[in-house]
């Protein structure tokens, strides 16, 4: 992973609650054994419409998604964050988003970005051209207007992604932890007994 | 000593390998589940940085979303699909996992054979690669769906870093009436607190309803926890959690088995724990519940009328009800029952065990399928096909017109070509109706399996109790 530097873009705005991750990258394209080529396949069904907005041109070289509360609900594929970062998105700003779709996110350098209800009423009523500021260092989003707006961000996942490192490397270290806590497991030791 | 815990902060507490300040707690994963979708990436990034399995015999794989449900004698013509299930196989033999593949005798949806094999145990934490997770919380595990990544963080060191979830008790106290079932009430949960009214919460099933149903009922609601937003659904474990797992194929034995139980009585909740959040829901008052629009919270009393978006303040929400009106083209303010179905389906890991098929059966029996309805009828493991064969079940879904198939996800993820065609409105016992969730174009409600049948027989959403 690359390390996650400050950017300015304009917003493709998704005036949408509960997005589900079924309509991010449908079903029927999980059927891949591989990462690549899933930003074809972004938004799929949506983007039938001509005048969906990632087919405006609106919806090209922009890095950061505007969507309704819960973005990211339903399934745990990963393949949605996938999709997202291969077509050029960088951050998804919304209310809340769903707790696994989070996760996902923050493993691969796309950045969820939760704001409150007046900061997110204000972004979208931006104009088209608009751009903001996003550095996640200083955990701000800083609009048109010069507004700085702080968002929370965990302090691991921030370090891993300024960083560009994945979190499997750090785990990896914790091996005598995780051999001590094997020899006091209590409750299922013994109890994957083989079929016999 | 701590103050008085709940449920799933005593399996968070049992399970923290490490914790410092500023990081996640590392969690240790007792059982890890793995299916052809969401793992072949993380198989190839153990390869790419010459890793093993750390716990192989704490890993079990299945094949299920993907396969065909169709005889399983023929290749799979899919050759994207084939590679994927070929894939899992050689993952499977090259790191030493367990697989239950395509021909395996114990095949079957992997929140299905979980627990009907006795991997899934009170206390354990469960992780896989699927956010119906969830479901083995049923049995007091914790037990949530998580990503490719961490799938490869599990398999390479069998633990997770993870923040620990807020509590929410969902208290279900009275008698469900006939014709109403677990499905209902964790329908009438989702349209009460919304698709994401339980987002960073972990649920706890509480109350006289939830401790009257049997195993399968209380996996049905665990399982769709996350349609609500909660990461995990768990239910305290009792005498009917240990009376199902008991003689398993992987459950302990003997004095084991005793301790285990010793240790099982533990769990459930202290008097005086607080949690964070409660609902309730008033069992006695509850009935049949489906949905009638794109997410699994527009769900509605089976009797009731679809919403009036020009009675909705808020513009977002209003937006969402138009939009999900006009993909399912109905019209507002307009009853449920009654409409026209072209497809019912029961199958899937909320709905696809032995009691589904049982109570479906009931109602089919000796009766026909509306000759306007396509119904499939797909068991959730080889297992589950085994017992519906020594009831006689085919014979009945066979002789009311039914499509009973091979076990699998089918057409409640619609990969495997089991979906609707656009437009096609469906019955199904699934859990999601998102747009095109069961084929691009397809209108899904959502429903029990009584549901299901019943609107079978008629051709139209129906009220079961209209029939019983």
């Amino acid at each position: 992973m690359k390390p996650y530097l400050p950017f300015e873009s304009r917003l493709v705005p998704l005036p949408m609650n509960n997005i589900d991750t079924d309509q991010i990258i449908p079903a029927r394209f999980l059927k891949t054994t591989s990462k690549e080529g899933l930003d074809k396949n972004l938004f799929c069904d949506w983007r039938q419409d001509p005048n969906f907005i990632l087919n405006t041109p609106r919806g090209q070289n922009a890095q950061i998604l505007l969507a309704g509360d819960n973005f990211g609900c339903g399934s745990s594929r990963e393949h949605a964050p996938w999709a997202l970062t291969q077509f050029g998105f960088r951050a998804v700003i919304s209310t809340s988003f769903a707790d696994i779709f989070k996760q996902n996110s923050l493993k691969n350098s796309l950045v969820p970005i939760v704001v409150p209800q007046d900061v997110h009423d204000k972004l979208f009523a931006l104009p088209e051209d608009a751009t903001v500021k996003i550095d996640l260092a200083s955990q701000t989003l800083t609009l048109p207007d010069g507004t700085a707006v702080e968002f929370p961000v965990d302090s691991f996942s921030k370090t891993c992604l300024l960083e560009g490192i994945d979190e499997l490397g750090w785990i990896l270290k914790q091996e005598p932890s995780i051999a001590a806590y094997e020899t006091t497991r209590q409750y299922t030791l013994n109890t994957l007994s083989s079929e016999t | 000593m701590p103050g008085p815990l709940t449920l799933s902060q005593k399996v968070w507490a049992s399970h923290i390998v490490r914790e410092e300040p500023g990081a996640p707690s590392l969690i240790y994963v007792d059982l890890h589940l793995v299916h052809e979708v969401t793992s072949p990436q993380a198989f190839s990034g153990l390869r790419e940085r010459g890793l093993k399995v750390r716990r192989p015999d704490l890993t079990i794989a299945t094949t299920d979303h993907s396969i065909p449900t169709s005889d399983r004698s023929l290749p799979i013509l899919d050759p994207i699909a084939a590679n994927q299930v070929e894939q899992l196989a050689k993952n499977c033999e090259e790191f030493g996992i367990p697989h239950y593949g395509v021909h395996s005798s114990h095949q079957g949806i992997v929140h299905v054979i979980g627990p009907e094999l006795g991997f899934t145990q009170p206390g354990m934490t469960v992780v896989c690669g699927d956010s119906h997770t969830a479901t083995h919380g049923a049995f007091g595990a914790l037990a949530f769906g998580i990503g490719t990544s961490e799938v490869q963080n599990v398999l390479a060191t069998q633990t997770l870093l993870q923040r620990p979830s807020k509590t929410f008790k969902v208290e279900v106290n009275g008698t469900l009436k006939p014709g109403v079932t677990a499905k209902d009430i964790i329908l009438a949960l989702c349209a009460k607190v919304g698709i994401g009214g339980g987002t960073g919460t972990v649920f706890e099933y509480t109350g006289s309803a939830i401790r009257a149903l049997d195993m399968e009922g209380r996996m049905t609601v665990s399982n769709m926890s996350i349609e609500a937003g909660a990461r995990a659904g768990m239910v305290a474990p009792d005498d009917t959690t240990f009376n199902y797992l008991h003689g398993r194929p992987f459950v302990p034995k003997h004095a084991d088995w005793d301790a285990a139980v010793a240790r099982w009585k533990q769990l459930p909740t202290d008097d005086g724990a607080a949690f964070d959040y409660e609902v309730s829901i008033d069992g006695d008052s509850l009935t049949p519940m489906i949905t009638w629009g794109t997410n699994p919270g527009m769900g509605v009393p089976i009797s009731g009328a679809v919403p009036d978006p020009s009675t909705i303040s808020d513009a977002l929400e209003r937006d969402a009800v138009v939009k999900a009106l006009h993909y399912m083209n109905l019209e507002p303010g307009k009853p449920i029952l009654g409409h026209p179905v072209n497809v019912v389906f029961i199958g899937s890991c909320t709905n696809s065990r032995i009691t589904d098929l049982r109570a479906a059966a009931a109602l089919l029996k000796g009766r026909k399928v509306n000759p306007s309805v396509r119904v499939m009828v797909v068991p959730g493991s080889m297992e589950v096909k085994r017992q519906a064969i020594a009831e006689g079940l085919p014979e009945i879904f066979r002789a009311a017109g039914c499509d009973y198939r091979e076990p699998g996800c089918s057409m409640c993820i619609a990969m495997n070509g089991d979906q609707l065609s656009p437009g096609e409105y469906s019955v199904s016992t699934s859990n999601r109706n998102f747009e095109g969730r069961q084929g691009k174009g397809g209108r899904t409600f959502l429903a029990s399996p009584l549901t299901a049948a019943a609107s079978a027989i008629t051709g139209v959403v129906t009220d079961v109790r209209s029939l019983i």
